[in-house]
């Protein structure tokens, strides 16, 4: 199969993870759309490691992954903090950060 | 007794008085003037010790130095803190310690009630000290020190009761004009050591023979500069009315018999660029005469008997600052007027101060008269002064003011004629308001008011001017006997052969000069002897008596030309430093500050919009890469 | 021994400690902050023993790799000038701590963060007198800055948020500048050889006239709003009103020579050809400066401000003997620092206790204290008249010869720089005035004299002023061979007396 394939369905889930930040505004839809756009990159990764015959996009992958994992672990709870104290996960209401 | 080092103990003795009581504070209340006044006399014995040895010595060995340690010294500038003790100088450590100690004496008795005795008396021995400092230095810079110590001495002592304003601008007012003339003293003393490189006052006087002219006529103004601001001489000269806000010894002292003669010992010690340096010679006569005058203007309408006083010794020092100016022929009478001078005027200082203190501390001459009668040793003692600042015969002043018309006459053409006038009309001047000061004060009926008790002070103030008083009678005979101090003082200087410009015979001059007095007493006398004496100045004089009570205007002057233009540089200033350059400074904080409240706007908080701008931003940057790869 | 290390960790140290103790003991941090500065302060004076004066090479070197790479070096040594500086300033640390004796209570933070911030600062100000590496100074230069800001912001008064920013922000201007310029020597020195930051090398490298003078200009800007030099002094005043008195002393007395110091040890050796370029303006910058902080001082209301500005007039003395390239003007700008470190923190000292009893620093509310501080109003008249350098105090000696030795050489601004001794009788004399005589004005009746920890830290202020005017010698045998050794090497020799042209 042509792998050029596997890119354009990264760019397609990278695309919709980014419509998705920019356009939802519950934070945990948003979260979720940056896990896609980050897995739509690993996809690329591989492809490209795959493309190029060595390893070295994998091993990226798995930073990535890691990356992600910590990520998700700061993300959430930083969500759910804000979730607590605010009682809405709207990403719109947590503007402070321009005062 | 002492050995010939023993230079430093003339000043030691004092200065150790002077900060012991400083340091040991109230503690020592009871018996700090004693100790002050025991130190004092010490220095005088010291200074007649040595200088007997002085005088038992050949006349090219007078002079001894002594060098304590080596002050500055960098590169070619080396200046030894060093004493140097020669004929000049004797003369005024036993000036100094002489008079000193005796207005020690007095002011134990006058300062009694005082609660801040001691102080007053360490302020004293700290003049001592410093002026001791100041003939004794053997180079400009030692001087300098000894200079400045003085000008601080005065400032305390004059704002010794400076709890009131009045005297504390008053001690303020000195301290600054004299500041001014130091300045002219720092000057000289670069100029000295830019073109002679040194500053000692023998290797000076070895260089300028080599020296420019006009080197050495820069230094000779300098010199003169710095003698104006200490010996309140025009154009500096209007500190010293003021300074009569001090306890009246420290007007005997300071004010009269020493410190403001500090100018003329710095000019006679110059005495080597001076005669180099005819401009600036003639400079230090031009401003002597002027002086002169001016002083005995004031004089003449002044009713406050201090006031009146420290105008003559305005007007004295310009005899002085004159006959210095006449070079070597004038230096010895401008010391001898100097030493007479110091006698009668500190004499008649303590007399005004005695009849203060009868009067309850009343000066005005108009609220004094027929005072004789309760009063007769100060009478006495005040009046022999007076004889002798009038200079009759043989009374101390006629020996050397005299000398000092005499020899002004002589000076040679027109400005020998000119100066000579000047001087002889200063002379029927002083006569006039000496007389008027003697008769307002002593004679006439009494015009005071009826609560004041004039009684005769005690013996520890009438001891003083007795002795004061002796001096003011005898000092210009023996002085000038067998030209005394001429002989003395001339090793000193570099005589020149005198072309004899003898216009008129000393006799003639003696003659005119008794006439100009004579004139001067029998005007006082009419004015203010025979006709009634209102206790209160009149209002209705001439625009002259106006102009010199007003002091000829020297405070509206400095007032209107230095004061008020240096207030208003001072808030310009003010105001530029607020607006202009710190408003530069913060204008560009404030710039920063707005600048980035500019940019700030594009901060709107929502997480979206800076996804979206960021994938913008990503998107753009990928779309220039692929079109300048293309 | 390894003096100046000793020297800088020994405060370090100090401030371990107290950092480790509980908040709740102030006193005990008090006690641990002054011995600790007596102990540098002996360690200096030992150090001075042992000091080789007529040698004009750094002594007491010490040199070890920092940064390898870039060839940072943790290199210090000292002549005499930085001998001199680093007594001053061990001498007036602890004297500061104990005449603030409570200036650190009542602070944003807590007494002992403020005796931790003190001791950090004198670790630096050794430092960074004693780098001979360029880039370790400029640590020093910068780092210095930090405890400073902490002590003006969080213990001062009044405005003292926006003065130690300002303060800050203008200082780190200044060092930016210096910093671009560091590096542009790091790249001449790699391309002449091996890439250093030491000054001796550096020292040795052949610049083209445009770079050095843009070099120069950096380094003199930086110090020039250190020292400071009109018209980049605004943040002085700002500063040293806002701090408290001890910082300030510190400030004015001890930081601001970093300035001048930086001046010779650095604008003059590595840049002699920019400095022969840049001296007329610094001269004229250093008369404006001298005349101008004088007529500013006897505008000012408030005594901090007053003193500030006395001291703008008087770092124009000292840019100004080191600018004149005489001997007499070298030695005396060093021995000006020296003298006016001792005579500006007596001043300060004072003015801070008449503050603190007072309660008020604007000159007009005080008035007749020489009648019920007499003790207090004579440590400030003294003080006072250091300042305007009578004749027979220290001052007096560093003033003449900075004035002599530019005479030699630039008359005219010697002139004109004279008129600033009749200035400061007037700056001076005016408060003493206002504060000292007169009647007592009301709210003074009650003021309290000096008690005898306060009169225990004067006291040496004092001694020193006095001793050293009557006999400079300790101090002048140091500074001399190093100040004529820094004129010989930028190829200038002392004026010959020209008798008048003749």
């Amino acid at each position: 199969m042509n792998s050029a394939n596997y890119l354009y369905l990264s760019a397609l889930l990278f695309t919709l993870g980014a419509v998705g930040v920019v356009v939802r505004r519950n934070a945990i839809v948003v979260f979720m759309c940056i896990e896609l756009m980050l897995n739509a990159a690993n996809l690329s990764f591989v492809t490209f490691s795959r493309i190029n015959g060595n390893l070295d996009g994998q091993v990226v992958a798995f930073f990535t992954m890691v990356v992600a994992a910590c990520e998700v672990v700061i993300g959430l709870a930083i969500i759910v903090t804000i979730y607590r104290s605010r009682r809405s996960a709207s990403v719109d209401d947590a503007s402070l950060l321009k005062r | 007794m002492f050995n010939t080092n023993s230079l430093v103990y003339l000043i030691g003795l004092p200065l150790f008085g002077a900060t012991f009581l400083l340091l040991a504070g109230r503690k020592v209340d009871k018996w700090g003037h004693i100790l002050a006044t025991v130190l004092s006399g010490s220095a005088f014995i010291v200074g007649v010790d040595q200088f007997f040895q002085m005088a038992n010595r050949a006349p090219e060995d007078r002079a001894i130095t002594q060098v304590l340690f080596s002050w500055i010294n960098v590169g070619t500038f080396n200046v030894d803190a060093a004493l140097l003790l020669d004929q000049l100088s004797i003369c005024f450590v036993l000036l100094i310690t002489g008079v000193g100690t005796l207005i020690h004496i007095y002011s134990i008795a006058y300062m009694s009630h005082d609660e801040n005795r001691r102080r007053f008396f360490a302020y004293l021995n700290l003049f001592i000290a410093a002026m001791l400092l100041l003939v004794l230095g053997n180079s400009y810079l030692n001087l300098y020190v000894g200079w400045e110590g003085v000008g601080l001495a005065s400032y305390l002592l004059i704002g010794f009761w400076n709890q009131k304003p009045a005297y504390a601008t008053a001690s303020k007012k000195a301290f600054i004009a004299n500041r001014v003339g130091d300045m002219g003293l720092s000057l000289a003393i670069m100029i000295a050591f830019a073109t002679l490189g040194t500053v000692s006052f023998a290797g000076v006087a070895e260089k300028s023979h080599t020296a420019s002219q006009g080197a050495l006529t820069a230094i000779g103004i300098m010199l003169l500069v710095a003698a104006t601001g200490k010996s309140a001489q025009f154009p500096l000269q209007a500190w010293l009315g003021d300074a009569m806000a001090g306890p009246t010894p420290v007007s005997a002292l300071i004010h009269a018999a020493t410190m403001v003669t500090a100018g003329v010992y710095l000019i006679v010690r110059s005495n080597f660029i001076f005669d180099a340096a005819p401009t600036a010679q003639l400079l230090v006569v031009i401003i002597g005469a002027i002086t002169l005058m001016f002083g005995a203007i004031i004089g003449t309408a002044k009713d406050d008997i201090k006031k009146a006083l420290a105008a003559s010794t305005m007007s004295q020092i310009g005899y002085m600052v004159l006959a210095s100016g006449l070079g070597p022929v004038g230096y010895a009478f401008a010391i001898m007027h100097l030493l007479t001078h110091g006698f009668f005027k500190a004499g008649m200082f303590l007399g005004a101060g005695s009849v203060m203190h009868g009067m309850d501390d009343e000066v005005n001459m108009r609220k004094f008269g027929g005072i004789r009668l309760f009063m007769p040793i100060t009478f006495v003692t005040f009046g022999l002064g007076y004889l002798a600042i009038l200079g009759v015969p043989p009374f101390a002043g006629f020996y050397s003011k005299d000398k000092i018309i005499e020899t002004a006459f002589y000076s040679g053409g027109i400005k020998g004629i000119l100066i000579g006038s000047v001087a002889l009309l200063g002379a029927g001047i002083t006569a006039f308001y000496m007389s008027r000061l003697m008769i307002l004060t002593f004679m006439g009926t009494p015009r005071y008011t009826e609560d004041k008790n004039p009684h005769e002070s005690s013996f520890l103030i009438l001891l003083p001017m007795a002795i004061l008083a002796i001096g003011s009678v005898a000092s210009g005979f023996l002085l000038s006997h067998g030209n005394a101090l001429v002989n003395w003082l001339s090793p000193l200087f570099e005589m020149t052969e005198e072309t004899e410009n003898e216009i008129m015979p000393p006799i003639v001059i003696s003659s005119l000069a008794l006439v100009f007095v004579a004139a001067g007493f029998a005007l006082a006398w009419k004015m203010y002897a025979r006709s009634a004496v209102s206790n209160t100045a009149p209002t209705d004089v001439s625009i002259f008596t106006k102009a010199a009570r007003r002091d000829l205007f020297q405070d509206d002057f400095n007032e209107a030309v230095f004061m008020r233009p240096g207030q208003l540089l001072t808030k310009t200033l003010v105001s530029t430093d607020e607006l202009l350059v710190d408003g530069t400074v913060r204008g560009i904080g404030k710039a920063a500050i707005g600048s980035g409240n500019l940019l700030r706007t594009t901060q709107t908080g929502f997480v979206r919009s800076y996804a979206a701008l960021i994938l913008i931003g990503a998107i753009s940057l990928i779309a220039a890469i692929w079109v300048v790869t293309q | 021994m390894n003096y100046l290390t000793t020297l800088m960790l020994l405060p370090i140290l100090g401030a371990v400690l107290i950092a480790l103790l509980p908040k709740s003991q102030g006193l005990f941090a008090k006690y641990a902050a002054l011995v600790t500065t007596i102990l540098v302060a002996v360690l200096t004076v030992v150090m001075a023993r042992e000091f080789i004066r007529d040698s004009t090479d750094l002594q007491f070197v010490e040199s070890y790799d920092w940064i390898k790479s870039f060839g940072i070096k943790f290199a210090v040594g000292i002549d005499g000038i930085a001998l001199v500086l680093i007594l001053m300033s061990v001498i007036l640390t602890p004297i500061v701590i104990l005449a603030g004796w409570n200036e650190s209570e009542g602070g944003r933070w807590s007494v002992k963060t403020f005796y931790i911030l003190i001791l950090i600062l004198e670790a630096m100000v050794i430092g960074v007198f004693a780098a001979s590496d360029v880039f370790l100074f400029y640590v020093f230069f910068e780092a210095m800055l930090i405890p400073v800001y902490f002590l003006i912001g969080g213990y001062g008064s009044g405005a003292r948020t926006a003065a130690a920013v300002k303060f800050l922000i203008y200082s780190l201007f200044g060092g930016l500048l210096m910093l671009a310029s560091i590096i542009g020597l790091y790249v001449i020195s790699g391309q002449q050889g091996d890439h250093t930051f030491d000054l001796q090398t550096l020292s040795t490298l052949q610049i083209s006239s445009t770079t050095q003078n843009l070099l120069f200009l950096g380094f003199f800007i930086a110090f020039a709003i250190k020292a400071p030099l009109f018209p980049f002094h605004t943040w002085l005043p700002d500063a040293a009103a806002a701090g408290t008195p001890g910082t300030s002393v510190l400030l004015l007395g001890i930081l601001d020579k970093v300035g001048t110091f930086g001046m010779i040890r650095y604008c003059l050796t590595l840049f002699p050809d920019a400095t022969k370029t840049f001296t007329p303006v610094i001269i004229v910058f250093s008369v404006i400066s001298i005349l101008y902080g004088a007529f500013l001082a006897i505008g000012a209301r408030d005594i901090k401000r007053l003193i500030a500005y006395t001291s703008i007039s008087h770092f124009g003395f000292i840019t100004l003997g080191i600018f004149a390239m005489t001997t007499q003007g070298h030695s005396g700008a060093t021995l000006y620092m020296f003298n006016h470190g001792f005579s500006t923190a007596a001043l300060f000292l004072v003015a801070g206790w008449m503050i603190s009893r007072r309660g008020s620093s604007t000159i007009s509310d005080f008035g007749g204290l020489q009648r019920i501080t007499p003790v207090m109003a004579w440590s400030f008249f003294l003080a006072g008249m250091s300042s305007l350098a009578l004749p027979g105090l220290s001052s007096f000696v560093s003033e003449f010869l900075v004035l002599v030795g530019t005479y030699t050489r630039y008359p005219a601004a010697a002139i004109i720089a004279t008129f600033g001794i009749v200035l400061a009788a007037l700056y001076i004399l005016i408060p003493v005035q206002k504060a000292l005589h007169g009647p007592t004005s009301p709210g003074n009746e009650n003021l309290s004299d000096l008690n005898l920890r306060e009169k225990i830290a004067i006291a040496p202020v004092m001694a020193a002023i006095v001793f050293l005017g009557f006999y400079p010698a300790p101090l002048l045998n140091v500074i001399n061979p190093i100040a004529q050794h820094t004129i010989a090497q930028l190829g200038f020799t002392d004026p010959v007396p020209t008798n008048g042209g003749k």
